[in-house]
C-alpha cells in the first residue's frame, strides 16, 4: 500500500495558561499518521494524548508549530467532514432512539430524508447493531452503547475515526470483544484511526503503530511500528511477538517516567 | 394502592392532632359563652380565668370541653366545620346554580385562578428567557444572575403595594395586572434557576461532539441544550406555579380587593368569620394540588413521549 500521509504534525507546541501559570500539554510533537494506519497513543495522564487529538479535531488549537489533517488546517479539516469523534462516554441523548442518535450529525451536515436513512442502516449493520434502531439508549449495555456512539462517529463517511478512550469505562470481556469488532470494522472499511488508550495490551493488539508519551511537558518518547499481521485473533497476545511488542511499550513508559517523582 | 396508605396514615395524623388541638384552643370561648347561657363556671368570670391556663379550665370544667366543637365562631375550627363551609360555599352552591355568584368561593377561586394563570405565564416565559440569556452571555451571567437573587430577598408584602399603587398611577384599571405582575414576580424564579441549571446540563464532551460537527449555537440549543433541560423545567414549573398562587393570593390582600380567595381570607379576618377564613385556605390548598397535578401530569407524558422515563 503506498503510504499517503494524512495526519502530519510539524514541531507541534500547545501551552494551557491556568491560574497556576501555564502548562506545557504538547512540546516538540512531530507525527506523521498514514492512510489507513491504526495508530494508538498511549501513557499516562497528562502526557498530552487526548490533547493531541483534540488538536487533530481542532478542540484546541495549537500554539506552536504544524498541523495538517488531509493537507489542511484541523478547523478546514473539520468543515471538509473529516473525522468522526468517539469520546470515552458514549454521550447518547437519552430522548433520541439508536437510529435517532445516528441520525444528529446527518441532520446537521443537511443530509436528505432518505440518504439519512440509508447511512443509519449501513452504520448499524458495520458495529453489529441491525434491530436496535428503534430502542432507547437506556435499553442498551453499556458495549452496545458504545458501538452506537462509534456507529454515530461512522455516519457521515469520514475517512478518520478518533477514539479517546472509548472503552476505558466498560469491563475486560467487553473491552476484548469490542476490540476484536473494531479490528474487523477497521479492515473492512480502511479508515485511518487514532486511539488514546491506558492500556498496554488494548494498544498493541489492535494497532499498527503505538505512539508512546510521557507528561510535563506532554511528548513522543517512543514510537513503535508493529510486527504483528493485520489479521489478528483474540490469542495472539499469547504470542511472543506480541510479548516482546508490549515488553517495549512498558519500557517507553518506564524511561519517560524516570526523571520526575 | 401501596402509595395511598402512608399518605392516609399521614392525613389520620393530622386530623387527629387537630381534633385534639380543638379542645384547648376553644375552651376558652366555650366558657363564656356557656356563663352567659346562664352554667356555672369555676372560675367565674371571664377576666378571672385568663390567670388560669386552659388545662385547668379542661379539667374543672370538662362538662363544657364538647361546647368548643360547635362554636360559631371558634378559635380554631374542626375540620368538619371547615368541611361544611367549604361545601356550602362551592358544591351547595354550584348545584343551586350560584356557582358564579359573589358568596361563591368557586367565583372566587376563579378570580384568584385568572391573575395566577397570567402571571403564570409572564413569569415563566421570563424566567426562560432569562435563562436563555445567561447560558448564552457571560455578560448576562454575571449582571442578571446576582439581581435575580436578590429581587427573591425582598418580602413580597413589603413589594406588593408598591406594584399595586403603580399600576394604579400608570392608569391601569383592571385589579388583574397588578396581580399578575406580583404572581410572575414570584414564579419566575424558580424558573430561571431551573432552566439554568436544565440548559448547562449536557456534559462539556456532548458539546464537544457537536463541535466536531460544527453544529451552530442555534443547533447546539435546539438539539441539545433545550431537550436536555425538560425534565428541570417541569420541575421548575410546578414550584412556579405554587408560587404564582402564592404571589397572587398576596396580592390580593392589601388591595381592597373584594373578589379573590386573598380578599376572602381579609374580609374573614376583618369581619371576625373564621370559618371564611379557613374554607378559603383550603379552596387554595386545593387549587394549589391541581394545579401541580396537572402539571406532573403534563412532565410524565412529555417525559414518556421523549422517551426520557421508562
Amino acid at each position: 500500500m503506498a503510504q499517503e500521509p494524512v495526519i502530519v504534525a510539524d514541531g507541534l507546541d500547545l501551552t494551557f495558561q491556568t491560574n497556576d501559570g501555564a502548562v506545557q500539554a504538547l512540546r516538540d510533537v512531530n507525527l506523521t499518521i498514514n492512510k489507513g494506519d491504526f495508530v494508538s497513543f498511549i501513557g499516562p495522564s497528562g502526557c498530552g494524548k487526548t490533547t493531541f487529538l483534540r488538536v487533530v479535531a481542532a478542540l484546541e488549537h495549537p500554539t506552536g508549530g504544524e498541523i495538517t489533517v488531509n493537507g489542511m488546517s484541523p478547523d478546514e479539516a473539520r468543515r471538509q467532514r473529516a473525522y468522526g469523534y468517539v469520546f470515552q462516554a458514549a454521550g447518547l441523548y437519552p430522548w433520541r432512539n439508536i437510529s435517532k442518535n445516528i441520525e444528529l450529525p446527518l441532520e446537521i451536515m443537511g443530509f436528505s430524508k432518505e440518504a439519512k436513512r440509508e447511512h443509519v442502516e449501513k452504520v448499524l449493520k458495520l458495529v453489529d447493531l441491525e434491530g436496535f434502531g428503534e430502542k432507547f439508549p437506556w435499553q442498551l449495555s453499556g458495549g452496545m452503547q458504545q458501538r452506537a456512539s462509534i456507529a454515530r462517529a461512522l455516519a457521515f463517511d469520514a475517512d478518520i475515526l478518533l477514539m479517546d478512550e472509548p472503552f476505558g469505562a466498560l469491563d475486560e470481556i467487553v473491552r476484548d470483544h469490542l476490540n476484536e469488532q473494531l479490528l474487523e470494522l477497521w479492515g473492512r472499511t480502511g479508515k485511518t484511526i487514532g486511539f488514546v488508550t491506558h492500556s498496554i495490551p488494548e494498544a498493541v493488539y489492535l494497532s499498527t503503530r503505538i505512539v508512546v508519551m510521557s507528561p510535563r511537558p506532554g511528548r513522543i518518547t517512543d514510537v513503535i511500528e508493529s510486527t504483528l499481521p493485520r489479521e489478528r485473533p483474540l490469542d495472539i497476545r499469547d504470542t511472543p511477538e506480541f510479548l516482546e511488542i508490549a515488553h517495549r511499550v512498558r519500557e517507553g513508559l518506564r524511561a519517560g517516567h524516570a526523571y520526575d517523582d | 394502592m401501596k402509595n395511598a396508605f402512608p399518605v392516609l396514615v399521614v392525613l389520620a395524623a393530622i386530623v387527629g392532632l387537630w381534633y385534639l388541638a380543638v379542645a384547648p384552643m376553644n375552651i376558652r370561648t366555650a366558657l363564656d359563652q356557656a356563663e352567659r347561657a346562664g352554667a356555672v363556671i369555676q372560675p367565674e368570670g371571664g377576666r378571672a380565668r385568663l390567670e388560669v391556663s386552659v388545662w385547668r379550665l379542661m379539667a374543672t370544667n370538662s362538662e363544657h370541653i364538647s361546647a368548643g366543637y360547635d362554636l360559631e365562631r371558634p378559635r380554631l375550627p374542626t375540620p368538619a366545620q371547615v368541611g361544611r363551609e367549604l361545601w356550602k360555599t362551592t358544591g351547595e352552591m354550584a348545584l343551586r346554580g350560584k356557582a358564579m355568584s359573589k358568596r361563591s368561593l368557586i367565583y372566587h377561586a376563579s378570580v384568584t385562578l385568572k391573575s395566577t394563570l397570567w402571571g403564570f405565564l409572564l413569569g415563566t416565559f421570563l424566567g426562560i428567557a432569562g435563562a436563555v440569556a445567561i447560558v448564552h452571555s457571560r455578560v448576562m451571567d454575571m449582571s442578571v444572575m446576582p439581581w435575580a437573587i436578590i429581587s427573591q430577598t425582598i418580602p413580597i408584602v413589603a413589594l406588593a403595594p408598591m406594584i399595586i399603587v403603580l399600576s394604579s398611577q400608570l392608569g391601569i384599571e383592571d385589579r388583574g395586572v397588578p396581580k399578575a405582575i406580583i404572581s410572575a414576580y414570584l414564579c419566575y424564579f424558580p424558573v430561571l434557576v431551573g432552566m439554568v441549571k436544565g440548559l448547562r446540563a449536557p456534559s462539556s464532551s456532548q458539546l464537544d461532539l457537536l463541535r466536531t460537527y460544527s453544529a451552530s449555537q442555534w443547533e447546539t440549543f435546539v438539539k441539545l441544550r433545550l431537550p436536555a433541560s425538560v425534565p428541570y423545567l417541569f420541575t421548575s414549573l410546578k414550584i412556579g406555579i405554587a408560587s404564582a398562587l402564592v404571589g397572587t393570593i398576596v396580592g390580593e390582600l392589601p388591595t381592597g380587593a373584594i373578589s379573590g380567595l386573598g380578599a376572602r381570607i381579609l374580609i374573614g379576618d376583618q369581619f371576625g368569620t373564621p370559618l371564611a377564613i379557613w374554607a378559603a385556605l383550603f379552596a387554595a390548598a386545593m387549587l394549589a394540588g391541581i394545579l401541580v397535578t396537572l402539571l406532573d401530569f403534563a412532565q410524565r407524558i412529555t417525559l414518556k413521549r421523549m422517551g426520557l422515563e421508562a
